[in-house]
């Protein structure tokens, strides 16, 4: 049946089971293939999303749930890839592989709407739920801190 | 795997101008005198594409998995090309066996394989500007010098950019690639910097770039259910029933490939839907009846109980035998003897089996997030009988690879099926199907014994290994090499082996062999260097002293002391508290023709509860390190993933079936559990070699180490977790 919500702030209309998880309408329905499947039962976090600006994961959301709800997707946490964690995220040379970090970012972003100026404690708290393969976990942490305005930067644990 | 890029026969640079008024660089094979610029011989190797107004774009060969191959040969081509990596634009290439050699990515080869030939080409490209340059003014090129992307010449102050010489570069005589002019290594200006992911923005922007992301006109998706159990064939399935279900187009059965091969087609059942969750969700209502084959009767606990069997009973073979190890045994002042055993794992890439394949008249084009392409092109052919001329492979970047991808069953599987539906299909796993149709890394038991003299010298090594495979050849990453150490250290030393047979597919995970052996060889040198009283560091100094030095694919004494020493002081080793309850460990490996030593320092609570405080490492890659940033990321991520094993990761078999399924209950590390690596390298005065895999096997045992460091218990079996880490 038809369910209806906005995408990164615009309208959609979709015609597909009421239990089709949100990760697959985004993905192979309205073409946005920035959020990954990582795992199907929200065990690796690759497929976070923004629904009502709070990081839920979209492999285990039926598109039922989002009826008339506001989503956000790594494609519009930012209208550029200027978003602070973006820039942190590449100024830091975060990515190995790559394929979690749309996952990565999504749940930093509502970790930081939340919480501006998070402690380490609360990195943990927020982001021990989205898998990096490649573990480039240390400088996600590090990331974090320098969007939220942290002390600048160094790469953690760098050949001095 | 296959040959390296080093120029064997004269090749020379080719040069090409093209529509637009760009250049075109690359490399032919052939005789010199003749201008670059002349039609060449065979089809362009094409490196370098340098634009009027100076942007340079560079073509990166080999697959990207996470290793930063596509940032890192490039770099190397800009240096020697000396333009500014701000002016390089990089594009991924597609499978070309005909123009590119070694596009694989696997055992950490890439910076063997092409530091001297992407050297020769980008040094080639900037000698034919300078004689472009040199030519339009009349004066010697030996007076000229570059510097970002410009041609001077002192004396007169005259300047050209390269965007400005393209036409005349078009006309001179091809650089011989063997002996053109490299840089100075002092002169480097973008190798050994930091510098970031050529495809950081898209990553962060989530721009479609991976094997997943693709896309192609009435392309439909496909899901693939092989048997459980490794080998099975089906015997019926309901397909009129899943035919009937939303949004499926198509079901119907794919017979085995020739041979049944593990790494080749299985058979299976096939659903195509309109969408992957159609098909998907279409799974759940197929039955299918299968053969369940031979590998049914095949566990876990039946690999463990004939394991033990085979270690009670004279070794099926020597793989090497020096000097007397029964009689230095016999005589030795104390013998120390030690069982080890690691399991099967999975390599769980983040990004699940997938690829796209559109066949059509005869013709096949895929897209694949492959390791080897090249072997994923041949096993095609010979599978589906279609020749390799007719099929065109692109290659997307991958969402990690640790091995997995160096198989390509999930690409035959996605060419067989879309071969037989007649529409572009895209074909993608399940987390579930990942996990219980890897190619694992095997298990290992290794039976060890050593013997000290009374000044506690190491006199005797014997080790039982038993393992996977017929008598003739081991299952694939199931073997040990004969020279592995401490071989050639030690003056009595024996390399037995039995085996038992497997139907369980096994392969090569990031650092094959090294992930297991290094543990349970650097854990007993731990056992051994307790029973000799004396400190771990000091006891493997001497034990390394033993050796000669020897050059090759082999562990290097000097290097592997150098990166003790330096991770020692970088670690306090000296210094260490001696608190129970914390400890440090020590351990080095050599393997990929890297040098690595590692320190792992632990915290366990009476009632058993580990804690990771930090990790040191210290590398020897040779002389340079390319990229200084990726190279770390790649040590921090290894050394996690070497953590994550230990810890937690057990693949277990139970009626010819893998037992796991998902992330669930089998257990990648979490960010909270990372922690701080720090890293250094040793430079020294030999070629640069390649970093993927070289860090991880040392911090298995190091971190065994450390453990027993606190607690007095020796880690004897992995995973760590199941172990009782308590003491009193």
């Amino acid at each position: 049946m038809k369910t209806s919500f906005k995408v990164n702030g615009k309208a959609v209309s979709v015609d597909v089971p009421d239990d089709m998880p949100l990760l697959w309408v985004l993905r192979d329905v309205l073409d946005l293939k920035g959020t990954k499947y990582g795992c199907g039962i929200a065990q690796c976090g690759a497929c976070t999303v923004h629904i009502g600006g709070e990081a839920k994961r979209s492999c285990v959301t039926p598109v039922s749930r989002v009826a008339g709800a506001e989503v956000t997707t790594i494609e519009g946490l930012s209208p550029d890839g200027t978003h602070a964690l973006q820039r942190a995220w590449e100024e830091l040379d975060v990515p190995q592989c790559g394929y979690c970090q749309a996952g990565q970012l999504m749940m930093a972003a509502s970790l930081l709407a939340a919480v501006p100026k998070p402690t380490d404690q609360d990195i943990d708290d927020a982001m021990d739920g989205n898998l990096c393969r490649c573990g480039t976990y240390l400088r996600i942490r590090a990331a974090i801190h320098r969007a939220a305005g942290g002390p600048p930067a160094a790469v953690p644990g760098g050949a001095q | 795997m296959s040959a390296p890029t080093r120029v064997s026969r004269r090749e020379f640079l080719q040069a090409t101008l093209v529509a637009g008024g760009g250049l075109l660089l690359g490399t032919r094979l052939g005789a010199s005198g003749r201008p670059a610029g002349a039609a060449a011989e065979g089809a362009l190797n094409a490196w370098i594409r340098i634009a009027p107004d100076g942007i340079v774009t560079i073509v990166a060969q080999n697959p990207e998995i996470g290793q930063g191959v596509k940032t890192m040969l490039p770099m190397i081509i800009a240096d020697e090309l000396d333009v500014e990596w701000k002016n390089v634009r990089i594009e991924q290439a597609g499978l070309d066996t005909v123009n590119f050699k070694s596009q694989f990515a696997g055992g950490s080869t890439a910076t063997p394989n092409h530091w001297q030939s992407m050297r020769q080409v980008g040094a080639a490209g900037r000698a034919l500007l300078v004689g472009a340059a040199a030519a339009t003014w009349g004066v010697p090129e030996a007076e000229c010098s570059t510097a970002a992307g410009v041609v001077r010449h002192a004396k007169t102050g005259k300047s050209l950019k390269y965007g400005a010489l393209l036409a005349k570069a078009a006309t001179l005589p091809a650089p011989d690639l063997a002996t053109v002019k490299l840089k100075d290594p002092k002169e480097f200006k973008i190798i050994g910097q930091r510098v970031r992911g050529v495809d950081n923005h898209k990553i962060v922007t989530g721009t479609p770039l991976y094997g997943i992301d693709v896309t192609v006109p009435n392309m439909l998706y496909a899901v693939y259910v092989k048997c459980p159990v490794f080998g099975g064939t089906v015997q019926s399935a309901n397909l009129d029933a899943v035919k009937q279900l939303w949004g499926v187009r198509q079901a119907f059965v794919l017979e085995p490939g020739t041979g049944g091969a593990l790494n080749g087609l299985l058979g299976g059942v096939a659903i195509v839907a309109d969408t992957w969750w159609a098909a998907r969700k279409a799974r759940d209502q197929l039955k299918v009846v299968w053969n369940e084959g031979a590998t049914a009767s095949q566990s876990s606990a039946g690999f463990a109980a004939k394991a033990a069997e085979l270690s009670k009973q004279p070794p099926q073979r020597s793989l090497k035998k020096d000097g007397d190890p029964d009689a230095a045994l016999a005589s030795a002042a104390k013998v120390v003897k030690a069982e080890y055993f690691y399991p099967f794992l999975a390599h769980a890439p983040l990004e699940p089996q997938n690829c796209t394949a559109h066949y059509s008249n005869g013709k096949l084009e895929l897209w694949a997030p492959a390791q080897t392409p090249a072997s994923g092109r041949a096993l095609i052919a010979r599978t589906l009988g279609i020749a390799e001329a007719d099929i065109t492979i692109h290659m997307t970047r991958v969402g990690g690879g640790f091995g997995r991808r160096l198989n390509n069953d999930w690409m035959v599987e996605a060419a067989a099926i879309a071969k037989q539906a007649g529409v572009p299909v895209k074909l993608l796993w399940t987390r579930e199907d990942d996990m219980q149709h890897d190619f694992y890394r095997p298990a290992g038991f290794h039976h060890l014994t050593g013997g000290l003299d009374g000044a506690g010298k190491l006199t005797a090594w014997r080790n039982h290994f038993v393992s996977f495979g017929t008598v003739e050849r081991f299952a694939s990453s199931a073997g040990i090499q004969a020279t592995e150490f401490p071989q050639r250290f030690v003056p009595n030393f024996a390399l037995d082996a039995s085996v038992m047979p497997l139907g369980v597919p096994t392969g090569a995970l990031r650092a094959p062999g090294s992930n297991g052996i290094a543990y349970a060889m650097q854990s007993f040198l731990d056992e051994l260097a307790l029973a000799a009283g004396k400190d771990p560091l000091q006891f493997r100094l001497e034990l390394l002293a033993a050796g000669e030095a020897i050059t090759g694919d082999t562990v290097q004494p000097a290097r592997m002391r150098g990166v003790l020493e330096l991770v020692a002081e970088k670690s306090g080793w000296a210094s260490r508290p001696r608190t129970k309850g914390t400890g440090m460990g020590l351990a080095f490996h050599y393997s990929h023709l890297g040098h690595f030593a590692e320190v792992v320092q632990v915290t366990v609570s009476r009632q058993g509860a580990l804690a990771i405080n930090k990790v040191w490492v210290a590398g020897d890659i040779g002389s340079e390190v390319i990229n200084a940033s990726n190279a770390e990321n790649q040590v921090q991520g290894a050394v996690l993933d070497g953590i994550a094993e230990a810890l937690a990761q057990e693949i277990t078999i139970e009626g010819g079936r893998t037992v796991q399924s998902n992330f669930d209950n089998y257990e990648l590390l979490r960010l909270t559990k990372a922690p701080p690596v720090e890293v250094h390298f040793r430079k020294t005065d030999n070629p640069p070699t390649g970093l993927g895999e070289p860090a991880l096997p040392p911090v298995v045992p190091a971190l065994c180490n450390a453990i027993f460091e606190a607690t007095g218990k020796r880690i004897r079996a992995l995973p760590i977790g199941k172990q009782d880490l308590s003491w009193a």
